[in-house]
């Protein structure tokens, strides 16, 4: 009985010290785990998406993509994306294979030839349809494909964040670092800041109008991509999200694909 | 055939206005010519318009979708260019582990860039581009299995396309005009239903797909008639199609390593005279961000053989035998595609093939980019040297050319 009582009575005097044990590494590790952990069990989810290009004198072009992902279990997300404007390359649809580890497996399909094209997905750091989102920066965000470094607690805007470092795994990243602004309430991104292989700061994304869906998942509805070397920007505007449309894996094969208009 | 495309419209008609989509383009198109024409009846600049507009609507959540896709060209100069065309008006149903497609569609095989040798199912547009990617509308049915171990396509295709070649008035075209007549080898003659199965898998980082086809050779071989030899002058007025029904297998590979994409198709195939085998394989290799820009630059090489020969005997052919026009003996393609990842999707290919019997080179250049969101300028320039005569290329010779155009979205 008595052994009952005290256990947890050591336990709670030992937990702090184990927290403080813990090395930046660790704790960065913990701050994205528990975010992907809050993030997981969503089945799948579509969405529209608006980019808003604009170059440094202003001018502005759209594109409109729509987009599904589907949650694979101990794997990477599986995504199809289909491309509406500019009208040139409507019907154009890219389906991706996410993995935790290795490259991502990627089919494009080119309406005109009616050909579906397997593409290498080591262009990862290259910009997605002209705008300053990189593809790396929009694909499935997996654990296993960064390192971690927690840096320190900020308030930003009012509110309480962690503030970390992550460090891509893969080589073929446009970045040597990101630096993450995490909110301790819900885990969500609110700022990120990117530096190039030169370690000189590249880009600076913003998560504004975040809403919650099904009681759990926090999506952004705006992200605002500011290129500080090249003086463009790109506004991505999400809507229309659907989650647990009933998606299964037939929606994400090659014969969907050549469905897709 | 060529009362299908009507019956097609009508049917189209026939649809209530449901709440579908349209889109497509309209495109005006310059061709223009550096040196004068080889044969009289040409000409140095050609001007022509093409209207492609396409109307689809999704059932039963997209489980269902009917597809129309109407085609026109018309062309200033050469009256076989200007035509008509059903590119797609079909149905298709997709279940759990199966899908069926109805109707005129188009289907592509293969994985290599200059040559397209697998791809078997749709006739060759021909007089839209000499490059062999634009395709006239094949009746068929399509019964796709899905299952764990690949896919399977079974293909009926009821009715043949005959393949389109210029008029006397077209350029680029082969010395002697194509006839608008032609001949089968089969006493169905276009009617002939042709069969296709095909298998297709990933595995890992490889797609492969093998095929066999059993029909009508989508590619005519070429015979003189007797009527159309000149005997004072020997010259010969024009060439006929001869549409054989072969038996056709093929595999097209493709691997992805890293920054490689390596690529083969090859093909044999029976019923035009000797047996005829075809290969080609490659790889691309991409430069991603060159120079930490965005540009990415692709380096192609591709080697492609046939083992028909790309000159033709002329003493045997004036005696009625069949005889091909195939460019591709052992050849090599090098090139190399720039993509600047821009905003106007600025792009630019260059290419040559060269005949390492040293029958020639040609050399191929495309460029293109958008012009605010829905116009998109294309640049073509081809041209080819030191093709010696009686080979296939030898009738282009002097057609040197630039293609520009114009298209505009919606």
């Amino acid at each position: 009985m008595k052994i009952k009582t005290i256990l947890p009575a050591i336990l709670l005097v030992l937990l702090p010290h184990a927290i403080l044990a813990e090395t930046p590494e660790e704790r960065g590790l913990a701050i994205a785990t528990e975010s992907d952990r809050r993030d997981t069990g969503f089945g799948d989810y579509t969405s529209d998406v608006k980019m808003i290009l604009r170059n440094k004198q202003g001018q502005e072009s759209v594109r409109e993509i729509r987009s599904r992902t589907l949650e694979v279990e101990d794997d990477g997300d599986k995504s199809m994306t289909i491309f509406d404007k500019p009208r040139d390359v409507q019907g154009t649809a890219l389906l991706s294979f996410t993995h935790k580890e290795g490259p991502d497996d990627q089919w494009l399909y080119l309406p005109a030839l009616k050909r579906v094209k397997r593409i290498a997905s080591n262009n990862k750091s290259g910009p997605f349809m002209g705008s300053e989102f990189a593809y790396e920066d929009i694909a499935s965000q997996e654990i296993e494909k960064y390192t971690y470094q927690y840096l320190r607690d900020e308030t930003l805007d009012g509110l309480e964040v962690f503030v970390f470092e992550r460090y891509p795994v893969d080589k073929k990243s446009g970045y040597t670092r990101q630096i993450i602004w995490m909110d301790k309430e819900h885990y969500k991104e609110r700022k990120i800041e990117f530096y190039d292989r030169k370690d000189s700061p590249l880009k600076t994304l913003v998560f504004t109008d975040y809403h919650q869906y099904l009681d759990q998942y926090w999506r952004a509805h705006d992200m605002y991509m500011e290129n500080h070397q090249t003086g463009k920007n790109t506004r991505l505007l999400q809507s229309n999200y659907n989650f647990r449309s009933g998606l299964t894996d037939r929606d994400f094969d090659k014969n969907s694909l050549k469905r897709a208009r | 055939m060529r009362r299908l495309p009507v019956i097609a419209v009508l049917l189209a008609l026939a649809c209530p206005a449901q709440a579908g989509e349209w889109r497509g383009h309209v495109l005006g198109e310059w061709l223009g010519f550096v040196e004068d024409p080889a044969y009289s009846s040409q000409y140095n600049s050609y001007f022509s318009v093409t209207a492609e507009p396409e109307y689809f609507h999704e059932f039963s959540e997209g489980d269902d979708l009917f597809t129309f896709k109407p085609y026109l060209l018309l062309d200033q100069h050469d009256s076989n260019r200007t035509h008509a065309d059903i590119r797609e008006l079909s149905w298709i149903h997709a279940a759990d582990d199966w899908e069926l497609m109805a109707g005129i569609g188009k289907v592509y095989w293969g994985v290599m860039e200059a040559a397209h040798l697998v791809d078997v199912i749709n006739q060759t547009d021909l007089v839209v581009n000499i490059d062999g990617e634009d395709k006239l509308g094949q009746p068929m049915i399509d019964l796709t299995l899905i299952r764990d171990w690949g896919i399977v396509d079974l293909f009926v295709l009821p009715g043949f396309r005959e393949r389109t070649f210029p008029s006397k008035q077209g350029r680029p075209r082969f010395a002697i005009p194509v006839d608008d007549d032609v001949l089968y080898a089969s006493g169905a003659e276009e009617l002939h239903t042709d069969l296709a199965l095909r298998w297709s898998h990933t595995l890992g980082a490889f797609d492969i797909g093998i095929a066999h086809f059993s029909g009508t050779s989508r590619e005519p071989r070429f015979v003189i008639r007797p009527a159309a030899i000149n005997p004072a002058t020997l010259s010969i007025s024009k060439v006929t199609p001869l549409y054989e029904t072969i038996d056709q297998t093929s595999i097209d590979l493709q691997a992805i390593y890293g920054s490689w994409l390596l690529k083969m198709e090859a093909l044999t195939r029976s019923g035009q005279g000797d047996r005829i085998n075809s290969a080609a394989a490659g790889f691309e290799y991409t430069f991603v961000g060159v120079r930490e820009s965005a540009l990415d630059v692709d380096v192609i090489m591709e080697f492609l053989y046939d083992d028909r020969g790309d000159r033709i005997d002329v003493t045997r052919a004036l005696t009625g035998a069949p005889f091909t026009l195939s460019p591709f003996q052992k050849d090599l393609v090098l090139g190399a595609r720039l993509t600047l990842n821009d905003a106007a999707s600025s792009e630019l290919l260059a290419s040559v093939i060269i005949d390492l019997d040293g029958n020639g080179e040609s050399y191929n250049l495309e460029a293109s980019r958008r012009f605010g969101d829905s116009w998109k300028l294309s640049l073509e320039a081809r041209g080819i040297s030191n093709a010696p005569d009686g080979t296939t290329q030898s009738s282009f010779s002097d057609d040197t050319r630039l293609r520009m155009e114009l298209a505009r979205y919606f």
